[in-house]
């Protein structure tokens, strides 16, 4: 599954959709190759991953059919 | 404890005093999130919501869990708009209905603070100078 951007996370990167490499296991790695490839996201005052439509953890697993996201600084209300 | 949730263009205050009508409350509590005219005095134009949605109405489902387990609460309606918003318009919607006011305006206001910090909702703002922040 791809992976979800949003908000000032879709403006930089330039897409809404991102096919997630193969390297990328758990939510750490995932935030490593999205700073690595993408260094406009060092910007952001946080950056969350949502697994599955919750926080998720820098330790966990990151599987094939899983809904991930990138939750940049959330500014509802 | 009742709970109306939505994410949707357009929101009313009425619909969210209606859910909470109850003859066994005797204190309601609504905030109403609306469009400023400027931030930090530069005049803005108009704000445009995107949410996550799945995501959002899950999370603020969890508010309304914690909500559940702190105060005695008999309804509670968290509306959220989306999309274009020009000043005067209504954002975002609060309304918690419980037997005595005390506990309704201290459960009102921990929602919509965790709501802006939690539920994933962003607002983009469009500056009358042209800049899109």
């Amino acid at each position: 599954m791809g992976i979800l951007l949003f908000g000032v996370a879709k403006d930089i990167i330039g897409v809404a959709l991102l096919e997630k490499p193969a390297q990328v296991r758990d939510v750490a790695s995932l935030k490593a190759w999205l700073y690595e490839a993408y260094p406009g996201l060092r910007q952001l005052k946080s950056m969350m991953i949502a697994v599955n439509r919750t926080y998720a953890a820098d330790s966990q697993v990151i599987n094939e059919q899983d809904e991930v996201a990138v939750i940049p600084p959330v500014s509802g209300g | 404890m009742e709970i109306l949730i939505d994410i949707k263009d357009t929101i009313t205050v009425q619909e969210a005093l209606d859910f909470i009508q109850s003859p066994a409350c005797g204190g309601e509590v609504i905030f109403a999130g609306t469009v400023r005219n400027h931030t930090k005095q530069r005049p803005v134009l108009k704000l445009f919501y995107e949410c996550y949605e799945a995501m959002a109405i899950s999370e603020m489902q969890k508010i309304a869990t914690q909500v559940q387990e702190r105060w005695d609460i008999q309804k509670l309606v968290m509306l959220h708009a989306v999309g274009d918003k020009y000043p005067g318009d209504i954002a975002v919607v609060i309304a918690v209905a419980a037997a005595h006011r005390g506990i309704a305006f201290d459960a009102c206001e921990y929602i919509i603070d965790t709501l802006k910090e939690t539920v994933p909702i962003w607002k983009k703002e469009f500056f009358a100078d042209g800049e899109i922040a």
